[in-house]
């Protein structure tokens, strides 16, 4: 049990750190829509639309990375397999 | 002899009714169908920097190609369609602590009078002065502004449209706590200075 939440606990960080990092390693808050200009090209003024993405923040990732440590915590809650047979 | 007498007083009359209308003062619907003009808003705070825009943006200005200095009009912009990147932060922005949309649908811009006016070719740079309300709270406010005036340029935008197009850039520099936009929120996270620039074109069709 206690080796199923460190792992766990690793594959969430990793998990986190991958996709973050993927998808532009964005150093500000998670935007779920990016910003896109176009020049027109008779007034020169450029035009703001918003395209619909998920990127993800320094938020996210500091959650996440919040959520593995609170599981690797929770290992030590349980006892090593060996401990316990070396109890009885 | 009468006949010469009519004709040239035709011509005389429509040669003048030609200036008369070329010296008007032409007003421009800053509704604008192709989604280009837009206000984009910076608050650059130590801790957290909020960038955003806004598209809903109508109005109309009167601008005199032969006498710039005499433009006036009104920019109004809807306020929910303020739009920043996170979904949480753009909660907060247009709910009550904030800019209260719901009570305050638009954000206006009067422009009074233009100083300073100076004129290059189809370019006119000037500072204009006018009232700004956000929140439904108005204050004058100068700002630097630069008008570009694009004769018969309407076609180009608009297929079988002829008329003129009018570009205006505009800078604004305001403080949040002026407009009572939540003048609590500490200052480290966000600015109390926001800046503001206007991008818009209008159309004056004929």
């Amino acid at each position: 049990m206690k080796k199923s939440f460190r792992l766990l606990a690793l594959v969430v960080a990793l998990a986190a750190a991958g996709t973050w990092f993927v998808t532009g390693a964005n150093r500000g808050w998670t935007k779920t829509s990016v910003e896109k200009r176009k020049l027109d090209e008779v007034t020169g003024l450029e035009a703001i639309t918003y395209e619909k993405k998920f990127a993800p923040g320094l938020d996210f990732l500091g959650g996440a990375l919040l959520g593995a440590g609170a599981l690797a915590g929770l290992s030590f809650l349980f006892r090593n397999q060996q401990n316990q047979n070396q109890s009885h | 002899m009468y006949t010469m007498k009519t004709t040239a007083l035709s011509v005389f009359a429509v040669t003048a009714l030609s200036v008369a209308a070329s010296a008007a003062p032409l007003t421009f619907d800053f509704k604008d169908p192709k989604g280009v003009n837009n206000a984009v808003f910076k608050l650059d705070a130590p801790l957290e920097a909020i960038n955003g825009s806004a598209s809903g943006i109508s109005g109309t200005v009167t601008f005199d190609p032969a006498d710039p200095a005499a433009t006036k009009g009104k920019i109004v912009v809807t306020a929910s369609s303020l739009h920043v990147p996170n979904p949480m932060m753009k909660e907060h922005m247009l709910g009550e602590q904030w800019l209260d949309v719901a009570k305050n649908k638009e954000i206006t811009f009067e422009a009074k009078s233009l100083s300073n006016v100076k004129t290059t070719g189809d370019n006119t740079t000037a500072d204009v002065t006018g009232t700004l309300t956000i929140k439904g709270m108005a204050k004058e406010v100068t700002a630097p502004v630069k008008l570009t005036y694009l004769k018969d340029k309407l076609g180009m935008r608009v297929p079988n449209q002829k008329g003129d197009l009018l570009v205006i850039r505009a800078s604004f520099t305001v403080k949040r706590s002026d407009f009572g936009i939540n003048p609590k929120a500490p200052e480290d996270k966000v600015s109390d200075t926001i800046d503001l620039t206007l991008s818009i074109a209008g159309s004056s069709p004929r």
